[in-house]
């Protein structure tokens, strides 16, 4: 498969977060204030692609020749929390700004159902190392999008007057689902 | 005593409902509920994996070092989803066909590590029994709700059956002349129903 084709897929098409609903949590935690969706977003861009191809190592080279592949969930997860645990301790030494900013999230990118997803689906769409990078980087890349242009929608919701039981939750996602609605529009493009 | 066990279990049905109430875990209830038994299903599988964890972090709660906690629920909340996993590819295929990724993503759903920590690793083994079997029927029951209501809307009919136990076959509830609303089924419908579900559990007043 073609790279850009791939990369246009797993961006727009297959919307990590509007299409095939993985980091949902996140999606709805942090996109109150612009700058933490653009600090969130960062993080899992950066943990994605490394967990993506560790992950697709690990099972290549590892689960699979030995016969190991039904202890993949556990492995998987082991090596997404290790990887967010050295991210937190790094941007604490060097960008102390954005983790108090990112505060309970980043150690919840753990729990990030679009981190492990990814992993899952690398080796379920038996991807080549290659593929499997730039699948990681679209995906977390699409994930970015999505939240930041529902961060920018929602800080002007917060300004609309809402009828009271729509309030919050709720208006947001019928708000997430109107954006999922126009990332629809690319389906049959690739 | 018996009591409060009765009451761990009846506020995970209605009180603290996970998706409705808390807003946690809502990735699969948005992603496998096209129809009511995938719904169900899904429901059952994540009440199966947070009854055991519960039991066992429970047990473990005085063992566990708390520096280290969290890496040992998830090691937990993982032995118990490979079971499942392998259980439903055993005797559930299609089912686990239908739920393909969201299967071991139940070891990332927050609802399963929510309850492990703000709940099973304070309490004993009966509570944590309570907690887990009601919070997790609490979700199988609102993944249904939405399940149905999208496959309704949808498809205009509800078919189905919970592992080969309970069947039913509803065809078209609205009379042939309904069209399907096939917005209600596709990713986009997801978002809006749940959103409209939320709304409409803000209207009936909470106790």
């Amino acid at each position: 498969m073609d790279y850009i084709e791939l990369i246009i897929a797993c961006i727009f098409v297959n919307n990590i977060l509007l299409a095939q609903f993985l980091g949902n949590c996140p999606f709805l935690g942090t996109s109150k204030k612009m700058e933490t969706a653009v600090g969130m977003s960062m993080a899992v861009i950066f943990v994605l692609v490394l967990a993506g191809v560790i992950t697709w190592l690990i099972f290549n080279y590892l689960l699979f020749p030995y016969k190991l592949v039904y202890l993949r969930t556990i492995a998987f997860i082991l090596v997404i929390a290790s990887l967010v645990q050295f991210v937190e301790m790094f941007l604490k030494k060097s960008i102390p700004g954005l983790y108090a900013g990112l505060g309970i999230f980043l150690p919840l990118i753990t729990t990030n159902c679009a981190v492990f997803g990814v992993c899952v689906l690398n080796i379920d769409k038996e991807f080549t190392f290659m593929q499997a990078l730039v699948a990681s980087f679209g995906y977390a890349a699409g994930f970015g999008l999505a939240l930041i242009i529902f961060a920018g929608l929602r800080e002007r919701v917060l300004l609309a007057r809402v009828p009271k039981p729509l309030q919050d939750t709720s208006i947001a996602l019928i708000t997430a689902g109107v954006i999922s609605l126009s990332f629809y529009a690319f389906r049959g493009m690739v | 005593m018996a009591k409060s066990i009765a009451s761990e279990f009846t506020k995970g049905l209605w009180e603290e409902v996970p998706p409705f109430r808390l807003v946690l875990g809502l990735c699969p209830v948005l992603g496998v509920t096209t129809s009511m038994k995938n719904g169900i299903g899904m429901g059952l599988a994540t009440t199966f994996v947070l009854l055991c964890s519960n039991i066992l972090v429970s047990m473990l709660r005085n063992v566990i070092p708390a520096k280290v906690r969290i890496a040992c629920f998830i090691i937990i909340i993982a032995t118990f989803v490979i079971v499942v996993e392998q259980m439903m590819a055993a005797f559930a295929y299609t089912l686990f066909m239908d739920l393909g990724v969201f299967i071991p993503l139940i070891v990332v759903n927050c609802i399963v590590l929510g309850r492990a920590e703000a709940f099973a690793s304070k309490n004993g083994i009966l509570k944590s029994t309570a907690d887990g079997l009601g919070v997790g029927l609490g979700f199988t029951w609102a993944l249904g709700l939405l399940g149905a209501v999208r496959e309704l809307i949808g498809t205009g009919s509800l078919k189905g059956d919970v592992f080969g136990l309970i069947n039913w076959n509803f065809q078209n509830i609205f009379g042939s002349s309904f069209e399907p609303f096939g917005f209600a089924v596709q990713a986009p419908g997801a978002f809006v129903i749940l959103g409209l579900l939320l709304c409409a559990m803000n209207l009936i007043p909470s106790k």
